[in-house]
């Protein structure tokens, strides 16, 4: 097939998601004036869901796998690698889960403390469903049989140079806990294609004198990772694992327990990396 | 009247007696006109402020909570329960003057409980002691810390007085300690959040629109008559009938509000306050900001404490100053 034939096969049909039905299917537990307890409200989240959808669709052409995954009633701790500099691994997930099963579900994920400091941000994200990344707010969510969607590299992840594209960097525990504690399964997630959105090398001197965990430089402009390349992304969702055990346990018990979810993870990286014909397509 | 309240009627035929500090405030009139009228208790008013409009049967001390005389009204050991709202907190008068009238005054206060025997201490705190903070957890619960003074010195005070009787709650074990931290309290009263939400054309900070909670001044009436129980003990938050965007309280109120880039807030206001065309400290800027809620689960639970008032009728609260 020629370049031609691929990018004509690129501006293909999309599937036409009934957008405002499955707004209207999502679960909001709402007041009177159409917020929840953490200000999510379903009139802001079909707004955002207009442009998600474009570029889960459209931009990134996105196929998603283990659709089946995805409880459709119930708590679920999504755990998921996390990659290419910027977030739209988060994004694809929860528009993957908002737009493929036959019960939408809403992904809450955990955004990071500075969020709330910025202006239009500190509000939009919130009323768009994400949540400030704190234990609390995670366990309050589980109980009120929500998903969480947890990153448990966190920003050594989606900050890792090109070089070590789709190797795992080092789990956090937390997320181990917190399944253990609120007894939530917890659904492991690979996503491919996010490494490539923004190829990246860390210019660490620059990250030493700003103080940042790195600081990437992408090849092309305006050099800093801004706009993600229209990578194709493949978002795998595996069985849901069930763990039991004390969640004050030992670190090295914990442990065990994390390397299980993180061996699954690697593992179905690799599986979709086999399948993977292109980067872009 | 909620079965769980406690009635000032007592079998032998003596009427329970309460001592309330600040009973001239709008709150404190609430507070005294709920107990007096409704529950048969006999009021002891304490407020340096003389009480306007006082029923007959109503006693009151216009004297300072650090002087002798105050002592005087709990010396008879006939007192059955202190409620203290008398926590100062006038922006506009010297700050080593309220600090000495709010720690001196409760620090006595409390003396006066233990050596008198008072079986009931109630301390009105505020939910705002924990403090709006970006990284706070949706809601706060009783054990967060208090870290309201670290931004804001002029809470120093209130977060003080909540120590002392958190102390006294675990150092006087003979004495039934409750402290309510009620979120903002709205309704026809002059404090910070009502006063804020009365005016035509607020400022609101450009780009941020935190969620907020609200308790109807009644409602915190009811949950101070249900810590006056027996057997009652403890720190509870007070939450109001739900939470809300700023933005959809000051819509539901018809208010125009005006935004301000944050950067440029705290100059201008800091201006206007010195002008005294504001009442407004800088610091309460991080209230539109920033989120301080708080979980009040504890309450519903051991208090029984549930609103009365729903989401629209709270907000509109703010309007029946007459």
């Amino acid at each position: 097939m020629g370049l031609l034939d691929r990018l004509r096969q690129l501006r293909g049909p999309v599937p036409n998601d009934d957008l405002a039905g499955r707004t209207q299917a999502l679960v909001v537990r709402g007041n009177e004036f159409g917020f929840d307890e953490f200000g999510l409200s379903r009139e802001s989240f079909g707004g955002v869901a207009r442009v998600a959808r474009w570029l889960y669709r459209n931009y990134f052409r996105a196929s998603a796998f283990g659709i089946e995954h995805i409880p459709a009633t119930g708590r679920a701790l999504f755990v998921s690698n996390h990659s290419g500099q910027l977030p739209f691994d988060g994004l694809v997930i929860a528009s993957a889960s908002f737009l493929e099963p036959p019960q939408p579900r809403l992904v809450r994920s955990m955004v990071e403390y500075f969020v709330p400091t910025v202006p239009f941000a500190s509000y939009l994200f919130s009323r768009w469903g994400q949540i400030t990344g704190t234990p609390e707010n995670c366990r309050r969510l589980l109980a009120s049989e929500e998903i969480v969607l947890v990153f448990p590299e966190g920003a050594r992840g989606i900050s890792k140079p090109f070089s070590k594209r789709y190797q795992l960097a080092e789990f956090g525990k937390g997320f181990m806990r917190l399944a253990l504690e609120m007894q939530a399964p917890i659904v492991p997630i690979a996503v491919i294609g996010a490494e490539e959105q923004a190829p990246a090398v860390n210019f660490k001197p620059l990250a030493r004198l700003l103080g940042m965990p790195a600081f990437p430089v992408v090849p092309y402009p305006p050099f800093v990772p801004l706009v993600p390349l229209p990578v194709k992304y493949r978002v795998y969702f595996g069985e849901p694992m069930t763990f039991t055990g004390d969640p004050d346990d030992d670190e090295d018990v914990l442990d065990d327990k994390v390397k299980t979810v993180k061996n699954r993870i690697q593992s179905m990286i690799h599986l979709g990396l086999r399948e993977r014909e292109h980067i872009f397509w | 009247m909620s079965a769980n309240t406690s009635s000032g009627d007592q079998p032998n035929g003596r009427r329970r007696k309460v001592v309330i500090t600040g009973i001239s405030g709008r709150l404190g009139k609430i507070v005294a006109r709920r107990l007096h009228h409704d529950l048969d208790w006999q009021i002891v008013g304490l407020d340096r402020r003389p009480m306007q409009g006082r029923p007959k049967d109503i006693e009151h001390h216009q004297v300072d909570l650090r002087s002798k005389k105050a002592r005087d009204i709990f010396r008879a050991g006939d007192v059955d329960a202190l409620i203290h709202l008398g926590v100062m907190h006038d922006p506009r008068s010297r700050p080593a003057e309220l600090y000495s009238w709010n720690i001196t005054g409760t620090t006595k206060l409390l003396e006066y409980c233990q050596a008198y025997r008072v079986p009931k201490v109630v301390l009105v705190s505020s939910a705002n002691v924990y403090g709006p903070r970006p990284d706070n957890p949706q809601f706060l619960t009783e054990e967060a810390p208090l870290l309201a003074a670290q931004r804001f010195p002029q809470m120093r005070d209130l977060v003080e007085i909540d120590h002392l009787v958190s102390t006294f709650l675990w150092r006087a074990q003979q004495v039934e300690t409750v402290i309510l931290r009620p979120v903002h309290i709205v309704g026809p009263v002059h404090n910070a959040p009502s006063n804020y939400l009365r005016i035509q054309r607020p400022p609101i900070l450009l780009g941020f629109d935190p969620m907020v909670q609200l308790i109807h001044v009644q409602d915190v009436a009811e949950a101070i008559a249900l810590a006056l129980a027996p057997n009652r003990r403890g720190i509870y938050n007070l939450v109001g009938p739900g939470e809300v965007p700023l933005s959809a309280v000051l819509k539901e109120l018809g208010r125009e509000p005006v935004a301000i880039p944050h950067p440029f807030a705290r100059p201008i206001l800091s201006l206007a306050f010195r002008l005294g065309m504001s009442s407004f400290p800088v610091a309460e800027l991080d209230f539109i900001r920033y989120v301080c809620m708080v979980d009040g689960r504890r309450a519903t639970a051991e208090l029984g404490f549930r609103p009365q008032f729903g989401l629209r009728d709270t907000i509109h609260a703010v309007d029946e100053l007459a």
